[in-house]
């Protein structure tokens, strides 16, 4: 379970001074379910996420994992969280094995059942036949598969996907897409952002809408099309956007 | 936990380094072959110079003297030198190197002798070229032979002792232990050479493993797992520390091993003079492992120095850059070291990498002054510690790991 509490995080910047990237953000995503946070470029997303999965530290505000918080407790939620981005890359100079392990021992898994979740994943991903094989002479999709797995290894109740499929084909993003699916039946917490309508509507059961930092909509995709009186959802978050963003235009 | 967490991180990070090519080149390989390929050839380049130098039968060109047909026929029969017909452009000659020197002798210049007149013979070189120096040497040494046996005339003409001219002998005898002559000679080669090389050695894995893991996307997926900032920086900065460490230990293996062959090989006979004792430039086990003990403090510096700057760079390119002039900031010291005459002092013992380069000096001579051991060891490990703290600290600021 994943609860943001007023989640805010504010930068420096040199030019703009000070700049609000989440702005009092507050949800919750519960087991068995799949939370997306949709959003324009720029729109918080990444830092949201980014803050859930302890790698940045909030300003204002906090969130809770499993019931770990992340200001107070960042490593017991590390633990209980997997997190995958097109920007998580893998270590080229290891072995898709080297790299699964590496994860599965700084989670704190003992050598006889790393090695059985290992055998597990590999054998479910279908990734036996480059085990051995460096991450740098791996094809995109061998490498999405190895950051699947490395996700996976310590079998962690709650799932943060950032774009995910970000530039990625499309079969290599089915990949992706029914990884996310089957977290969801496995009872995960799965939280992911994108901007991308077909996966929201494919993936979501539940949609915040965010822009300037600010969750500016929430509800089940039904609940959103009825309160917008459109099935259209790309028309759905124009116009819950558009105000704000010609605002920070 | 946290050690457990710092080994797998180390573990990780000395995989991947074995696996790359420029961490190999500049841990194992430049260490290794650096001094045998500096030392074989400038070793061997010098003592062919020398060895030509001293096997080349100078042209001399001899200018007036025609009134002086004594001191023409001594240096006209001296097998060393050759004297060819003189020439109105012997300036030119010389300058051109087509002859080595021009011997100036004054007019009425026997003349003056036999009334016992002193006149001065010039010897026109070309300075600091070897060949140059070396004829002028020669034809030195047979004017002051010619004036001995002048002077020696008159005083049997007086019925004077000869022994007159040399009331007593002078005799240079080298008395310095092997070791410490050896380092004398070597002592601040290595202090630079240990420096520069425990810098480098650290460099390209520090790069790598802060920079390049920004570079490559790999930070985000790290930062996302369980372990600590602490305990990752404290296992990438192990590793660091470990290549830096390498490469000091390799250098003074190959000092010693390249100092003791070189020796044994009879290169440097070529250069000094006849009769003169070869110095011998073997290095004790006591000097080499003093040095590499000297070096731990120097590498946790070095280390996490680097790692603390290339942290900030958000690629490889621009981490070298930011490195590149730290290298001019560590050469200054290294080589003011070699300097004649800059020995240890209390307050140059707490100057940093000055402080270890002398003192590396007088452990490759032999010499251990233990209150100036203690106290540069002791002032090195508080900057390394100051410096790895500094790391650990930016490694906690998003600023710094997320720079945009």
């Amino acid at each position: 379970m994943i609860e943001a509490v007023n989640l805010s995080k504010t930068f420096q910047d040199k030019k703009r001074g000070e700049v609000k990237a989440v702005d009092e953000v507050s949800f919750v995503c519960r087991p068995g379910e799949i939370y997306g946070l949709l959003g324009a470029n720029g729109a918080g997303k990444t830092t949201t996420l980014r803050m859930l999965a302890t790698i940045l530290e909030p300003t204002d505000g906090t969130a809770r994992l499993c019931g770990h918080d992340i200001v107070e407790h960042p490593e017991r939620v590390r633990q209980h969280c997997g997190f995958l981005s097109t920007a998580t890359a893998l270590y080229p100079r290891l072995t898709a094995q080297e790299m699964v392990e590496y994860f599965g021992r700084l989670n704190g898994l003992d050598e006889a059942t790393l090695k059985k979740r290992i055998d597990q994943i590999f054998q479910r991903l279908d990734m036996n036949s480059f085990r051995d094989r460096r991450c740098d002479k791996l094809s995109t999709g061998m490498k999405q598969k190895t950051s699947i797995a490395r996700t996976l290894v310590h079998d962690p109740p709650v799932m943060i996907f950032d774009e995910p499929t970000l530039g990625l084909d499309i079969m290599t993003a089915r990949t992706i897409i029914e990884f996310i699916h089957e977290c969801r039946d496995r009872g995960k917490t799965v939280i992911f952002s994108t901007h991308v309508m077909r996966e929201v509507e494919k993936l979501c059961d539940i949609i915040g809408i965010i822009q300037n930092g600010k969750l500016l909509a929430e509800g089940t995709i039904e609940q959103l099309r009825q309160r917008h009186g459109t099935n259209d959802m790309e028309e759905i978050f124009v116009r819950i956007v558009t105000p704000h963003y010609q605002e920070a235009v | 936990m946290g050690l457990r967490n710092i080994g797998i991180v180390y573990r990780k990070e000395l995989t991947e380094a074995l696996r790359d090519r420029r961490t190999l080149i500049t841990t194992f390989l430049v260490p290794l072959l650096l001094i045998p390929v500096l030392g074989a050839g400038f070793t061997g380049v010098m003592s062919a110079v020398i060895g030509n130098a001293k096997r080349e039968k100078p042209k001399i060109m001899i200018i007036g003297g025609e009134d002086s047909p004594g001191v023409v026929e001594a240096l006209r029969k001296n097998p060393k030198i050759n004297v060819v017909p003189t020439s109105k452009d012997w300036k030119d000659l010389v300058v051109e190197k087509k002859i080595r020197a021009a011997v100036e002798i004054p007019p009425d210049f026997q003349a003056d002798l036999s009334k016992g007149q002193a006149r001065t013979v010039k010897i026109n070189v070309y300075g600091g070229e070897l060949k140059s120096e070396f004829a002028a040497a020669n034809i030195e040494s047979l004017l002051k032979e010619y004036r001995d046996g002048v002077a020696t005339e008159r005083l049997t003409a007086n019925h004077l002792p000869a022994e007159l001219l040399k009331p007593f002998e002078v005799k240079r005898q080298n008395i310095a232990p092997p070791e410490k002559e050896a380092g004398a000679i070597l002592g601040g080669i290595i202090a630079y050479m240990l420096i520069l090389m425990c810098l480098n050695g650290a460099m390209h894995p520090a790069i790598d493993l802060t920079a390049g893991e920004k570079e490559r996307g790999t930070m985000e997926t790290i930062l996302s797992s369980p372990v600590s900032r602490t305990h990752l920086v404290l296992g990438k900065f192990l590793l660091v520390m470990t290549a830096s460490l390498i490469t000091a230990v390799l250098l003074m293996f190959s000092v010693s091993v390249s100092s003791a062959a070189l020796e044994k090989s009879g290169a440097l006979n070529q250069m000094v003079d006849e009769g003169e004792p070869v110095p011998q430039l073997s290095l004790g086990p006591a000097a080499v492992a003093s040095v590499i003990i000297m070096a731990v403090p120097l590498s946790v510096l070095f280390s996490a120095g680097l790692f603390t700057i290339a942290l900030f760079a958000k690629s490889h390119k621009e981490a070298q850059s930011y490195i590149a002039p730290l290298m001019f900031l560590v050469v200054i010291p290294a080589v003011s070291a070699m300097l004649p005459g800059v020995e240890l002092t209390p307050k140059l013992a707490i100057v940093p990498l000055l402080n270890v380069s002398l003192l590396c000096k007088e452990l490759v001579t032999g010499e251990y002054h233990w209150n100036f051991i203690i106290l540069i060891f002791l002032s090195t490990c508080v900057y390394a510690a100051g410096a790895l703290y500094l790391a650990v600290k930016m490694f906690q600021r998003e600023s710094v790991l997320f720079r945009s």
